[in-house]
């Protein structure tokens, strides 16, 4: 190889890493939204992606988007609109399962109800797995855009060896998650729900003495954390097929993400994400495809050894 | 006894089964009952880590998988009998418990929990990188029985059935010995049962190590049993994820809960699985993952512990507080405080010690010293330091300069289970109490430090229960004491590993009036039975009453140190506790 086609390569590997490095950001801070104000282990959120992938797709297919919005920008509307609508699948979901063993009623259990939230969130994703397989079918499926076989080209520089490729399709989605991140941190940061969020994940006891709902505040949470990483699948979903058992492959990625940028900072989960996607795209460098995953494994185990608060945690211990 | 009932249930259980398994004659029942017995042996390989110390692993997969692949490869490559490759299996398996630990059991919580999901998953991508994505085990038809090849499926029940009930013996010896107490001590308060003397990270290695063991040969077996290794089927999420579900659906912490659980979920799951998964895919998830939701929601513990508190429940501990020791003591002690002799023999010497978070100086340039018998009372506002000096001299921190000399010997950087060995012995401000444990095994966790032997350990904590005076209470459990009581509880366990200088962290804390009175009746009973006594307090009060001395701290720094009745009268005193007016008015 010569030196220009490895600049290439590393360039080229580079942008894939930030352009899916966005998505998985943007699934984490959906993670990490739940994580941080309930602190708990939410073992179907790779499950509730999934169906916000579907979401999008009978959004894009049967309510006429595509008619409305061409099939070059209706997907992205139709990933948009899915954000919504599982708000409201995430909130109704707290509401009838994930409340009876979280919050406040959980304070005398055995580990503070840990054990149950994990069976009960196990079973949650076992019912939408296997609920989307009667309900989708177990083919794959993806939402077609002819944005994702064309590409904007950066370059050429050094002469005309080197350019690098821009997909649009990935391109607009990580705009589109850029645009959602920031409104995001905007509400966490300045809203008056923002701040009952953060109460509440603060302290939910002394949030409760200020009038402060916090059930009310964990199932806003878990709806918005639900919302926002379906957006992220009906993106994703533009450019990579899926199938009803496609959130176990991100339900990890999702989780080391969260790790990676410090539990309970939702900024620094969109950071975690970022390092997860460029990490899986630069190790093809170096590495065969099927030891992606383990790169990011051990990337993943190094820095919580080497940082166990993460990127951006805080390390909080009282005696 | 007890003993002698919970051992005969194992056997019960173990001999229904196998009369039960004999009477099975199709192929895929028999299966079926081996496999119920293969996921409550891992379920009990994940509870003997998780479920005692309650670190909860995602990651057991690892163990289960390299078992399975131990054997699979052993007799591909080596012709190597699973009679010979499953133990080899449960070995390798200990072997990757330890690896696993020693870095992952830096992490706490939600942590661990997560960096344990990652191990199964590198290993997962590796297996099939390497080219092992199907590893069938070969037919031997010429010795079948030599290479665990039965045509009886019913045989596989049996040998299962004998690792299941070795599995439980062993869990059940580890519950009732140190091993275990010093295992649950840690899943309360790893800090509390660190300061107690237990070396937690060695208890938690064996933990994984035997764990890994079990996990590895069950792995192995499963291996034989299924005749085909897969990356998925042995490493996948599921395989840990099952052997959690076993273990929670059933109970956590208890050898019975896997096994519940293994017997009510495997049957239905795979029951569904045969009748309804063909008919409509998918069906069978939806329901069994309908059924373990709406248990998890009636019995969020577990059901043997649900149904225990239900049906079993013990009467709880007499609602009626014992009468008070001797009131005229207690009156006596609070009117005036009788002169103690201290000797001047010092035991602990503080030598200008500090210790800062980033720029907050929490303890600067603190020195003093303790003499033998002697009570001293740290005081100061809050924030001012007090817990910091005991995390400083106990080992949970290390100080950034300045010497601490135990018997003349500087004991900084030591950990804090070694300095507990050494006679530093402390309490804590928020009380931790193991709620399911009696008052008496409460307090054994403590004394395990100090005894050779179970037997003296049982002795030294019951002299301990004796001197607090809560002997008419050892037998209860300790979720129903009072806070005078769980208070005492605490003092006894700290002194049943025969401390010779306990560090008490505001003791007298959210107690009544009364009560406070007999707490420190207690406390000078001690301390003239020649224990050395350091307390923190932030209220001055009921203290002046008790301590022979005082150190005041402010901002981390020693404001004074001196006599009681000196030390009330200083304005500086004066002034740190209630202001400068006040600071002036005691200055004239």
């Amino acid at each position: 190889m010569t030196a220009p086609q490895i600049i290439e390569n590393i360039l080229q590997a580079l942008v894939a890493g930030v352009l899916v490095g966005s998505l998985y950001g943007l699934m984490c801070v959906g993670l990490a939204l739940i994580f941080g104000v309930m602190r708990v282990i939410n073992f179907a959120h790779g499950d509730f992606m999934m169906l916000g992938m579907y979401a999008a797709y009978y959004i894009f297919t049967a309510l006429g988007i595509h008619v409305l919005f061409g099939n070059g920008f209706g997907p992205y509307v139709a990933a948009v609109l899915a954000g919504p609508l599982l708000f409201v699948v995430g909130y109704g979901i707290h509401r009838a399962l994930i409340s009876q063993v979280t919050g406040t009623r959980t304070l005398g259990l055995d580990g503070e109800g840990h054990y149950a939230q994990l069976v009960l969130t196990l079973g949650i994703a076992l019912i939408l797995q296997n609920g989307a397989l009667i309900a989708f079918g177990s083919m794959p499926v993806s939402i077609r855009t002819p944005l994702s076989i064309s590409a904007w080209e950066l370059g050429p520089f050094w002469g005309d060896f080197v350019s690098v490729f821009i997909n649009k399709s990935r391109g607009i989605a990580a705009l589109i998650s850029g645009v959602v991140i920031a409104g995001i941190a905007l509400v966490i940061t300045h809203s008056r729900l923002g701040k009952a969020l953060r109460a509440s994940a603060d302290n939910p006891v002394a949030a409760t003495y200020m009038g402060i709902d916090v059930d009310r505040a964990h199932r806003v949470a878990f709806g918005l954390g639900v919302a926002i990483t379906a957006v992220a699948g009906g993106l994703l979903a533009t450019t990579y097929p899926f199938h009803p058992f496609v959130g176990l492959e991100y339900v990890i990625v999702m989780y080391a993400g969260v790790v990676l940028g410090g539990m309970g900072s939702i900024m620094g989960a969109f950071w975690g994400g970022m390092t997860i996607g460029l990490v899986q795209q630069m190790s093809t460098l170096v590495l065969p495809t099927q030891l992606q995953n383990t790169a990011i494994f051990v990337m993943f185990l190094l820095i919580v050894f080497l940082r166990p608060q993460g990127f951006f945690g805080r390390v909080v211990e009282r005696t | 006894m007890r003993q002698d009932r919970s051992l005969l249930a194992i056997l019960v259980f173990a001999v229904v089964y196998a009369a039960l398994s004999l009477t099975v004659t199709n192929s895929y029942y028999q299966l079926m009952m081996t496999l119920v017995l293969v996921w409550a042996t891992m379920g009990l390989s994940w509870n003997l880590l998780s479920g005692y110390t309650g670190l909860v692993s995602f990651g057991h997969a690892a163990f289960f998988g390299l078992g399975a692949y131990t054997v699979a490869l052993a007799q591909n490559y080596f012709g190597l009998s699973p009679w010979i490759s499953i133990p080899i299996a449960a070995v390798l398996g200990g072997i990757a418990g330890l690896v696993v630990g020693l870095p992952t059991f830096r992490l706490r919580g939600h942590y661990f929990a997560l960096a344990m999901l990652a191990y199964p998953l590198a290993l997962l991508y590796v297996f099939e990188w390497l080219g092992y994505q199907e590893v069938s085990l070969p037919m031997e038809r010429v010795h079948p029985a030599a290479y665990m090849q039965f045509s009886d499926g019913r045989i596989y029940t049996f040998i299962a059935l004998v690792i299941l009930v070795l599995v439980m013996l062993v869990t059940r010896r580890v519950e009732r010995s140190r091993f275990g107490l010093a295992l649950m001590a840690i899943k309360q308060n790893e800090a509390a049962a660190d300061a107690a003397g237990i070396d937690t990270l060695g208890w938690k290695l064996r933990a994984i190590a035997l764990s890994g063991m079990i996990a590895g040969g069950i792995g192995g077996f499963y291996a034989v049993v299924l005749l085909v290794v897969t990356p998925i089927a042995v490493f996948g999420m599921l395989v840990s994820a099952q052997a959690l579900t076993v273990a929670m659906f059933g109970g956590v912490g208890t050898v019975w809960g896997p096994v519940i659980g293994a017997l009510i979920l495997i049957p239905v799951s795979e029951t569904l699985h045969a009748e309804l998964g063909a008919w409509v895919p998918g069906i069978q998830g939806v329901i069994y993952g309908c059924a373990i939701i709406a248990v998890m929601i009636a019995a969020p513990e577990g059901l043997f512990w649900t149904l225990r508190d239900r049906f079993f429940k013990r009467a709880p501990a007499a609602a009626a507080e014992a009468p008070p020791p001797s009131p005229e003591n207690v009156v006596a002690w609070s009117a005036q405080r009788p002169r103690r002799t201290v000797g001047d023999e010092v035991i602990l010497d503080v030598k200008g010690l500090s210790k800062s978070f980033g720029g907050l100086k929490a303890v600067q340039d603190v020195s003093f010293q303790v003499r033998k018998g002697m009570i001293l009372g740290i005081i100061g506002p809050n924030g001012a330091g007090k817990t910091t000096v005991f995390n400083l001299l106990n080992g949970f921190l290390v100080p950034d300069t300045g010497e601490v000399l135990l018997n003349g010997r500087n004991i900084v950087g030591r950990k804090p289970h070694q300095l507990c060995a050494m006679g530093m012995g402390r309490t804590f401000q928020i009380m931790r109490p193991f709620q399911r444990m009696t008052v008496a095994d409460n307090v054994l966790v403590g004394a395990f430090v100090k005894a050779a032997t179970d037997e003296e350990a049982r002795r030294l904590a019951a002299d301990a229960i004796r001197r607090v005076g809560l002997a008419d209470h050892a037998d209860e459990i300790a979720g129903g004491l009072a806070t005078r009581q769980l208070r005492l509880m605490e003092i006894a366990r700290a002194l049943a590993g025969q401390p010779e200088i306990l560090l008490l962290d505001e003791t007298l804390a959210g107690l009544g009036h009364g009560e406070v009175d007999d707490v420190i009746a207690v406390i000078r009973r001690l301390a003239d039975e020649g224990t050395t006594i350091v307390i923190i307090e932030h209220t001055m009060q009921a203290m002046v009453r008790l301590v022979d001395h005082f150190l005041v701290l402010d901002h981390g720094a020693v404001l004074v140190d001196g006599e009681p009745e000196a030390v009330t009268r200083d304005p500086q005193v004066v002034e740190a506790y209630l202001g400068k007016k006040w600071g002036a008015y005691a200055h004239n």
